[in-house]
């Protein structure tokens, strides 16, 4: 088995909740998986079964071979989590922390307090290294909780939403950690409810709704089955749809159908295609338009077209 | 904000690159055992520990209240409760000891529920430790901070008049019984901890069956002076059992066997609780 996560056929329920049906899923050394999915996909219940902190109904899970449910303990010795809420000791200082989690790692002291220090220096903490964690916010939390799940240098890190609840700004700095975490060759499987972030951040993403995997591939093979990019545009007055389609036609997707709102026209296109492009092509037909938007799809999008709902949890 | 890759020699382990490939691979088996079941517990106590004089109001409050109950019962109720062949303040004392270290045990359950609402416990159980190491940790930090909490009470009841009658040596294996009793309670208490589901409702179940086990008991007046039905339930209450042992040593009086059957209490108490709450850790702290 070459893949450092291995699950198949994943079941779980709560009662009558079913979880998860059914879930394959693989990751491999060095690479980043996103796990992409709306609120209670079941993104949180797959982690914990792979970090043994949940028992599956059914499946069977393993890391780096090993069995998940069979010998969870060897499994905790080679993995790195950080789940949903940052889980950090409020009374205890950044240093603390990584030291506390060194020894549980059977690092020897001195080890362990040089290995807090590294941590603390790499993930931008090594001036409040010595402040009680209370006073830290929501970015340095994640951050601090992020160090202490790599104290040992695990095969595989999990990171379960790692951005959501964080500003702007945060999510940012987060992003250029992650992205910074896997140039070093780490291995990461990553839930998120934001297309762009598993876009951003992993090399290849599953999709799952209600439990099960719908989609997978690299970002580009799902945004090609997503019908690529869109592009809005406000036409002029005198505007003409079928020109201005017309006109474009060198960048149409063709598996999504022009929407005509108003003013407003939203055209497919091939993911790739950058703004310039098309005010050139529209200006060299002479077809005159007001504004122009390029997005790319959302996750809104994404599950509309592959599962014809919205990302909105069935209720 | 990069992530730069910092070499220090001082390990030589090489840079800090957190990747198996990239890195030395430091993840993989670690050892287990009792030994290492042991130091995963004291590592864990010493989180505890260390947090304890930064939140000094836990341990005010904690000695506070039963301070309050000293001078409430000694100077307001005192007057009118005739215990014979013994001053108010013998008898007294040992049944404020009892209840302070008792009510101290419930310290242990808001705890873990806070280590679970918060995530932390999930941490815990996603390392190679000894799963039970986590609930030994968290009741021993308890039983060494109700060692705090009760020594200060100990100064309080010498300044009041209190003495060990029975001399140092029983006084001091009074406490002790006192303590192993509490430590029982922690077990009751780690199990409301790890069944509620959120810190409030951990506090209040913790709480509010302590306050009838310690008053329907000998800890404050004698059960001959209560109502029939009330000093049947004070004379079969465990906790009336642990005060007249305590207090019988305090006292320098033969405990006869008040002093076996308390730690019989106590250990049973531990047994069984500690059984149920290591079950429900591993299985369902998860949620
Ligand atoms: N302990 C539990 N008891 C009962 N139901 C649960 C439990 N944990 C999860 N569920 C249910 O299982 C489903 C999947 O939940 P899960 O937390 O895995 O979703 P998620 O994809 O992580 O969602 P979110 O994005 O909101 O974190 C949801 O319907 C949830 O309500
Ligand atoms: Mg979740």
């Amino acid at each position: 088995m070459t893949a450092v996560v291995h699950a198949e056929g994943l079941i779980k329920r709560f009662g009558e909740t079913e979880a998860l049906r059914g879930l394959d899923l693989s990751l491999e050394r060095g690479t980043v998986l996103g796990v992409l999915g709306p609120n209670g996909a079941g993104k949180t219940t797959a982690v914990r079964i792979l970090t043994t902190l949940l028992r599956p109904d059914g499946g069977r899970a393993f890391i780096d071979g090993i069995d998940v449910a069979a010998e969870p303990q060897r499994v905790r010795a080679r993995i790195g989590l950080t789940g949903q809420y940052a889980a950090v000791d409020e009374r205890l200082t950044a240093r603390e922390n990584l030291v506390l989690i060194g020894r549980f790692f059977r690092l020897p002291g001195r080890q362990a307090k040089v290995r807090a220090a590294e941590l603390l220096a790499e993930f931008d903490l090594a001036d409040d290294a010595d402040r009680p964690v209370k006073g830290f916010s929501g970015g340095m939390r994640r951050r601090l909780d992020i160090a202490m799940s790599l104290v040992a240098r695990p095969k595989v890190l999990f990171l379960d939403e790692p951005t959501t609840g964080l500003d702007p700004r945060s999510r940012l700095g987060m992003w250029e950690l992650i992205e910074g975490l896997a140039a070093e060759g780490t291995t990461t499987l990553l839930t998120t409810q934001y297309l762009e972030e598993a876009d951003r951040l992993a090399d290849r993403m599953v999709v799952i709704d209600q439990g099960r995997v719908i989609a997978e591939g690299t970002s580009d093979q799902l945004k090609s089955r997503m019908g690529g990019d869109r592009v809005t545009i406000t036409l002029g007055v005198e505007g003409d749809a079928e020109s201005v389609i017309a006109a474009l036609a060198a960048h149409r997707h063709g598996s999504v159908a022009p929407v005509r709102e108003g003013r407003e026209l939203t055209v497919g296109v091939r993911a790739g295609v950058t703004t310039p492009d098309l005010v050139r092509d529209l200006d060299a037909a002479g077809v005159a338009v007001h504004d122009l938007v390029l997005h790319r799809p959302t996750l809104d999008d994404v599950f509309l077209n592959l599962t014809g709902h919205g990302a909105e949890p069935a209720a | 904000m990069s992530a730069p890759i910092v070499i220090t020699d001082e390990t030589g382990t090489g840079g800090t690159s957190n990747a198996g490939d990239t890195g030395p691979v430091w993840a993989g088996d670690v050892p287990g055992g009792v030994r290492w079941a042991l130091r995963d517990s004291w590592n864990e106590a010493t989180r505890h520990l260390r947090a304890m004089p930064r939140n000094p109001e836990l341990l005010i409050f904690a000695t506070l209240q039963p301070i309050m109950f000293v001078v409430l019962f000694r100077y307001v109720f005192g007057g009118s409760i005739e215990i014979p062949g013994m001053s108010y303040t013998q008898y007294l004392m040992p049944g404020i000891f009892a209840q302070t270290v008792v009510f101290g045990s419930a310290f242990t359950g808001v705890g873990l529920a806070e280590d679970l609402q918060k995530g932390f416990i999930d941490r815990l159980r996603s390392l190679p430790i000894s799963q039970s190491a986590v609930l030994i940790g968290r009741t021993v930090s308890d039983a060494l901070r109700n060692l705090i909490t009760f020594s200060v009470m100990l100064a309080v009841a010498f300044i009041i008049g209190f003495r060990f009658e029975g001399g140092l040596l029983r006084g001091l294996a009074a406490t002790a019984l006192l303590l192993v009793f509490s430590y029982a309670f922690s077990w009751i208490q780690a199990l409301i901890g790890l069944s509620v589901r959120s810190v409030e409702a951990a506090n209040s179940a913790g709480f509010i069956w302590m306050f009838p086990l310690t008053f329907v008991s000998s800890a404050f007046v004698d059960p001959t002076q209560m109502a029939p039905w009330v000093r049947t339930l004070a004379e079969h209450n465990p906790f009336t059992l642990v005060t007249d042992a305590a207090r019988a040593l305090y006292n320098g009086q033969d405990p006869r066997g008040a002093v076996w059957q308390s730690l019989l209490w106590a250990l049973g108490i531990v047994v069984v609780f500690a059984t149920l709450t290591v079950r429900r850790f591993t299985s369902a702290a998860s949620r």
